[in-house]
């Protein structure tokens, strides 16, 4: 486990770490928003499909804090933070590590728009970023892809797949990975080449667990997406308070594990039982360890962790 | 067969796709914030030599392919085909003129090459990287003159033509960048 990969000195790693923890735990501290700690080990989890658990001994190691941090907004914690670690099992790239650090923070009062501007203040804080720019997912896809995401069939994704060669075999119809695959090929890799970009308002059916609003007569999910020198860097939500609604999701997250043949994950009910006692608030996540790899201009976490398996 | 998940995708493992072995070049792992995570991979054709990009669903596998890089040694050409021999279990491969392809021009009797072996058939063969080569046919060198940039053809033993500086002269063994069909250096 003590392989590390890459140019940079183990030296240079750990100084340019602490160098950024130091600053982001000063950028929350001058705002009084309050540092928290919540268990790794959980009993309940995100059943979301594309969420890949480690999993022993009846319990789960957090894919993200997301549910105790709600646990303690809805028992009256008011702004708070957390840096932790974060489990993803399979996830493993240029851009991934299965174990990984989070930043994740809740604002009361906030709407995904006011957090947007706090998330780019944090990177001008910490890395220099210059004034990020933002577009709408629709106007994104209208810039990169040429189609309206929220009326594009199912058909018509295909066939772009199929002109730009990314035809991938045994993906069912559904409309959102058809999506995500021309995004992540075709968009993602020019957004925010030279300053960070926001992504909001994303189609409703890729919502998780943020709120629904109507634009014009389109529903959008009120959330954002953070992308920096063609990097996804943060997720945010304005977050849903609505236990029915969310319960509606989960379930089809359940059936979907269930078509995917993916393992059986038990729904949360200690967190829709406390989640219309939170406040009106916003979350995101950032991937601190890509927040490095941005301050340290590299392009790949070999250069960033001192430990990789 | 054996199966091979995107995550073991490693530079040099070789798959069968399209019902052509292939080498893995490069893979890279890409995952929307919230979604299906894709490989996105490029891939040698070990009987064509062309590379292909295909993108993947992560977790989805292909069967392994039987193909192995091994080194052989060229004995001769009967004027149709390759002759090539292990050196360690004296087993003897033939290889075509299509499989040889361009190949061919580099290879001097004796000479040890990287075979591609696909399920025991040589489908590739890629020439050592520095061929020691002698002269056959060149205009006359010009005496004293090693310094100035200029160059001229030179045809090779094995029938290869290459750009040499003038002072080359027919007899001269010389080393060639077999890559790049580049002249190196005045070999011994």
């Amino acid at each position: 486990m003590s392989i590390y990969q890459g140019e940079n000195k183990i030296r240079t790693r750990l100084l340019l770490r602490a160098k950024i923890l130091a600053k982001v735990r000063d950028f929350f501290a001058k705002r009084g928003i309050l540092e928290v700690e919540t268990p790794l080990l959980c009993k309940a989890t995100n059943p979301a499909p594309y969420l890949s658990n480690f999993y022993c001994d009846n319990l789960y190691l957090q894919t993200s804090p997301e549910f105790a941090m709600k646990k303690l907004l809805a028992a009256g914690s008011g702004d708070i933070y957390q840096i932790c670690k974060a489990f993803r099992k399979e996830e493993f790239g240029r851009l991934h590590n299965p174990e990984f650090t989070m930043l994740e923070w809740y604002r009361i009062n906030f709407d995904h728009h006011d957090l947007m501007d706090e998330v780019e203040e944090l990177l001008k804080y910490t890395i220099n970023s210059s004034k990020a720019s933002r577009y709408s997912y629709q106007e994104i896809c209208e810039k990169y892809l040429k189609l309206n995401p929220h009326k594009i069939t199912v058909k018509k994704l295909k066939q772009l797949a199929k002109e730009n060669d990314l035809l991938v075999a045994g993906i069912s119809d559904d409309r959102d990975t058809w999506l995500q695959l021309l995004f992540t090929h075709l968009v993602e890799p020019n957004l925010g080449i030279k300053q960070p970009v926001f992504i909001y308002d994303f189609p409703a059916s890729q919502a998780m667990l943020a709120k629904i609003r109507h634009h014009g007569k389109i529903k959008v999910a009120s959330r954002f997406e953070v992308y920096y020198r063609g990097i996804e860097l943060a997720n945010g939500f304005h977050e849903l308070s609505n236990p029915r609604e969310q319960l509606r999701r989960f379930n089809l997250d359940v059936k979907k594990r269930c078509e995917l043949n993916l393992p059986k994950i038990e729904i949360d009910y200690d967190f829709l039982a406390i989640l219309s006692k939170i406040p009106r608030c916003s979350g995101v996540a950032v991937g601190f360890d890509r927040l490095l790899l941005l301050a340290a201009k590299t392009t790949s976490l070999n250069e960033i962790l001192c430990f990789r398996e | 067969m054996a199966m091979i998940s995107t995550n073991e995708f490693k530079n040099g493992v070789k798959v069968m796709m399209d019902g052509d072995p292939c080498s893995i070049l490069e893979n890279e792992y890409v995952k929307p914030g919230k979604g299906q995570a894709f490989n996105r991979v490029k891939l040698r054709n070990l009987k064509t030599g062309r590379v292909l990009e295909k993108t993947f669903k992560s977790g989805d596998t292909l069967e392994a392919a039987d193909a192995q890089d091994t080194e052989l040694q060229y004995l001769y050409n009967d004027g149709e085909m390759w002759n090539f021999m292990s050196p360690t279990t004296y087993e003897q491969y033939t290889v075509s003129k299509e499989t040889i392809g361009d190949s061919a021009k580099w290879l001097k009797e004796q000479d040890i090459c990287i075979v591609t072996l696909w399920n025991n058939n040589a489908i590739g063969v890629t020439p050592p990287i520095f061929s020691i080569l002698k002269v056959t046919e060149t205009d006359p060198g010009i005496r004293g003159d090693t310094a100035t940039g200029g160059s001229k053809p030179a045809t090779l033993e094995t029938g290869a033509v290459v750009r040499v500086p003038l002072f080359i002269n027919i007899g001269d063994i010389l080393k060639i960048d077999t890559r790049t069909g580049e002249y190196i250096s005045r070999g011994k």
